[in-house]
């Protein structure tokens, strides 16, 4: 039993090493707790809401995409949330994508098609710099998965502009108080508010919700494959543990033998 | 029984030209193993299993990866979102490096523990010790090819290290660039080494098996194989526990790869890199940190390399530092302890590798670094000379009869 | 690593003899499982992946084409044939007997619109680029193209004549977007 304890405390440190080192360092800089946001399609059996995820692109391509990047959305991959190939044809040939040399080596502008990728809104960095007071705004394929509790934070930050930043506080110029990004101010100003979009489906555009659905959408792109992994996950595990224990049983049987 | 002298024409048309089958019979089905193997002693065969994963799942990787700094990240994305089965591919081999680094310390420190590094198996446990060398070097290669924010600078952190060494350092260093920092050259030249190194430890293993197969392998009791009611073939007993062994490996490596990919990484490496913007904290994998605690708590840079290397150095001349006659911490009252305190350092010295090297951080790797060595070089020595160890078995099979129990002798 | 688990020496009462070889059988079935669960994986990952195969189709503007004249242009990594056809040419193709041809395809079958033929211009002997797209080519003794690597002739139909090519040159999915524009795969 004393075996069994200094045993299992030994298990129990070198799991704790394995649990801890994983994400014990200090995030950096995070000034306020994040909003704790329920998000369905993030548990062990969750599933993307469609309907959600083309609310997500309306408010990503209609707000966002006017500064934000998604470099590796492909319009062919928007059939996975729900629009059918000739949806995706529509929606690619509104965009133009640049093309070429043409026979004069000139390059030239055409319609997107299916096979393309989502245009960037900029050229290139410094461009985009330009643009918008010396900040860059991210491309937002990975933003998800590359800040820490990505979903929380996503949406804290775009649900927590404060209109006025406390007296003491020295706000920079064209800068946003947002006590949610490293700082509390932020050169991105508040994106989003009330109706700045219509959904197409009819729900009513608040400012959560648009958050919320902008949330997931960006999730879907930063992890098409998280529906799939998670189906074949849950097999593979039962496989696993069924042959396991078969091999568990084997194991006593062949051993029996001994005596 | 015996494939070797099967019926079969064809077999005994190869077993003639060749004996494999002989070789077979010999080293993995008759091969006299302990009959009291707990399962801690699972873990070497996990160990090559994890090996041919990573190796498997690496080469097919490779198929699609562009090891271009323009175009890494890139390909990677790629490989997780466009090539069939990409995702579950590259999420089981960065999982399944953290896997194989898992199971290979469990492995170390059951060597720790049962003495199974004392004579005559000095030279398999230098094979080991030169695994997780080459293992740390793969490791470490491996994960700059992403290309991520963490990859571009813990790749230009640990290569700068080499500056430190006296004279030739700035030269050595510029010679491994290819260049005068972390670009271009360096990505394609770790990827070309890291798809070298794990055949290297195919063949280091190799040597590992040759040298465990000469004396065979050591058991809890630390007390040799002396009749024959004390060994068992390998085949069916430990085949089929190392089959339920593989099962529960497999099980775990699949939570974290279907359902936690992501949870053993680093956020940042989501992003390019970008040679313009040192993130604010870097740190290594998990299996790094206890040795980036230590190279961080001698103040000096040349000797934070050295500490950190004599970290993994030191364990060669284990076996010599561990003057007791006695193998197994069962009969090691004292040892045992000091057995668990070393864990426990490890542990701590894993939890300052996490952080920043700030504050209470500092004091606390520094005392722990001291004690990680004063454990080997001063205590090992000590205890080995002045504990009273336990009375031995006369044999293996004898504590398992005393107490009546069936089965094979438990941990 | 499908291992049978096989019970040692010793005899085994005859009870214990049916759960030892439903043990065996069913480790080994999940053995046989596993393998082929992990090969499946690793086998498609091999295929095209998601961004190949988007790319599969090509569209091609015709109206720069003249009559008798043909363009070359890439489709999935090979070269396709686009030839406006003139009238003796389409003649040609259409006036030849089925029993003449060792692969035998009417031109209506080859061509949706007689005045366009499409052509994959890869012999389908071993592989080389016949010649024949431009004025000063050989097109060999059916008016259509040759190859120079081993002599296959082919017709104005892009049949083959004559020579150790096996089939006609293949002719690719394609349809008219409208009547100057065709999409090709």
């Amino acid at each position: 039993m004393k075996r069994l304890m200094t045993d299992g405390l030994a298990v129990l440190a070198t799991a704790g090493l394995l649990l801890w080192g994983g994400s014990a360092l200090a995030s950096g800089g995070k000034t306020h707790e994040l909003e704790d946001h329920d998000w369905p399609h993030a548990g062990v059996f969750g599933t993307f809401d469609r309907a959600q995820l083309q609310r997500g692109w309306q408010v990503y391509s209609e707000v966002c995409a006017g500064c934000h990047a998604m470099e590796y959305l492909a319009f062919r991959n928007l059939t996975a949330i729900g629009f059918s190939e000739d949806e995706v044809m529509e929606i690619a040939a509104d965009y133009d994508v640049e093309d070429g040399p043409d026979e004069f080596g000139d390059m030239f502008d055409r319609s997107a098609r299916p096979s393309d990728y989502f245009p960037s809104p900029f050229p290139n960095e410094q461009a985009a710099r330009y643009s918008n007071n010396g900040a860059l705004p991210p491309d937002l394929s990975l933003i998800i998965k590359a800040r820490e509790h990505g979903l929380d934070y996503t949406y804290s930050l775009l649900t927590g502009y404060e209109d006025e930043p406390p007296h003491d506080f020295e706000l920079g110029d064209g800068m946003s108080y947002n006590p949610y990004f490293a700082g509390s101010q932020i050169a991105m100003p508040p994106p989003l508010f009330e109706e700045v979009v219509e959904y197409e489906d009819g729900t009513y555009a608040s400012v959560d919700q648009m958050a919320e659905d902008v949330t997931v959408f960006l999730n879907w792109i930063a992890e098409p494959e998280m529906e799939m992994r998670k189906s074949v996950g849950l097999k593979v595990l039962i496989f696993l543990f069924a042959f396991s224990a078969l091999f568990f049983a084997i194991k006593v049987k062949v051993w029996k033998k001994l005596h | 029984m015996g494939l070797a002298h099967s019926q079969n024409k064809v077999v005994r048309w190869i077993e003639y030209r060749l004996p494999v089958f002989a070789f077979l019979d010999h080293q993995l089905i008759d091969y006299p193993t302990p009959r009291n193997l707990n399962y801690w002693w699972n873990m070497g065969s996990l160990a090559g299993i994890m090996l041919m994963v990573q190796i498997v799942t690496g080469i097919t990787l490779a198929m699609h990866y562009t090891p271009h700094a323009d175009l890494a990240f890139g390909s990677v994305e790629h490989i997780m979102r466009d090539v069939n089965w990409g995702w579950m591919l590259r999420y089981l081999h960065a999982n399944g490096g953290s896997m194989f680094f898992a199971v290979v310390y469990i492995h170390l420190f059951r060597g720790l523990y049962y003495g199974s590094y004392k004579a005559p198996r000095e030279i398999l446990w230098w094979m080991g010790v030169l695994i997780l060398l080459v293992m740390m070097a793969t490791a470490f290669t491996g994960y700059v090819l992403p290309w991520g924010q963490m990859s571009f600078w813990a790749a230009t952190v640990i290569t700068n290290l080499f500056t430190a060494i006296p004279w030739i350092g700035e030269d050595l260093t510029i010679w491994l660039w290819g260049g005068y920092s972390v670009d271009q050259p360096l990505l394609n030249r770790f990827f070309s080494l890291h798809y070298l190194m794990p055949f290297v430890l195919v063949g280091i293993v190799f040597v590992h098996l040759w040298a465990l197969h000469t004396h065979g392998s050591n058991n809890p009791l630390g007390v040799d194989i002396k009749r024959p009611q004390d060994k068992i073939p390998f085949h069916p007993y430990y085949t089929v526990k190392d089959l339920f062994g593989m099962g529960v490996m497999f099980f775990i490596l699949a939570l974290f790869t279907f359902f936690l990919p992501n949870y053993l990484g680093e956020v940042i490496n989501y992003i390019p890199a970008n040679p313009l913007q040192t993130p604010p904290h870097i740190v290594p994998e998990w299996y790094f940190l206890p040795f980036y605690a230590i190279l961080r708590a001698v103040p000096d840079k040349l000797g934070g390399v050295i500490a950190m290397a004599l970290a993994i150095l030191v364990l060669f001349v284990l076996p010599w530092l561990d003057t007791s006659k006695v193998r197994s911490a069962k009969f090691r009252p004292i040892y045992k302890q000091f057995f668990w305190l070393f864990m426990a350092d490890c542990v701590v010295l894993g939890w300052v590798g996490a952080n920043p090297a700030e504050g209470h951080f500092i004091l606390i790797g520094r005392l722990a670094t001291i004690y990680y060595f004063a454990h080997f070089i001063i205590l090992m020595p000590l205890i080995g000379w002045f504990e009273k160890p336990r009375p031995l078995p006369e044999h293996i099979g004898e504590p398992v009869l005393k107490r009546g129990a069936g089965g094979e002798g438990s941990s | 690593m499908a291992e049978t688990a096989s019970a040692g020496g010793g005899a085994t009462p005859p009870e214990g003899e049916g759960r030892r070889d439903f043990l065996i059988i069913a480790g080994a079935t999940m053995g046989l499982a596993a393998v082929i669960g992990v090969a499946w994986p690793l086998v498609e990952t091999m295929q095209p992946s998601a961004d190949v195969l988007a790319l599969s189709s090509t569209e091609v503007d015709l109206s720069p084409i003249e009559v008798g004249q043909s363009i070359t242009v890439k489709w999935r990594g090979k070269p396709v044939f686009v030839r406006r056809r003139t009238e003796e040419e389409i003649a040609a193709a259409q006036n030849v007997s089925l029993d003449d041809l060792s692969d035998p395809q009417s031109d209506a079958d080859r061509a949706q619109n007689p005045e366009w033929l499409i052509l994959v211009g890869i012999c389908t002997h071993l592989g080389c680029i016949p010649l024949g797209q431009k004025a000063s080519d050989p097109v060999g003794d059916f008016g259509g193209w040759f190859c120079p690597c081993h002599g296959s002739h082919y017709d104005t139909s892009g049949r083959i004549r004559k020579g150790p090519a096996p089939n006609n040159l293949e002719v690719p999915e394609y349809e008219f977007l409208d009547e100057m524009t065709i999409r090709i795969g």
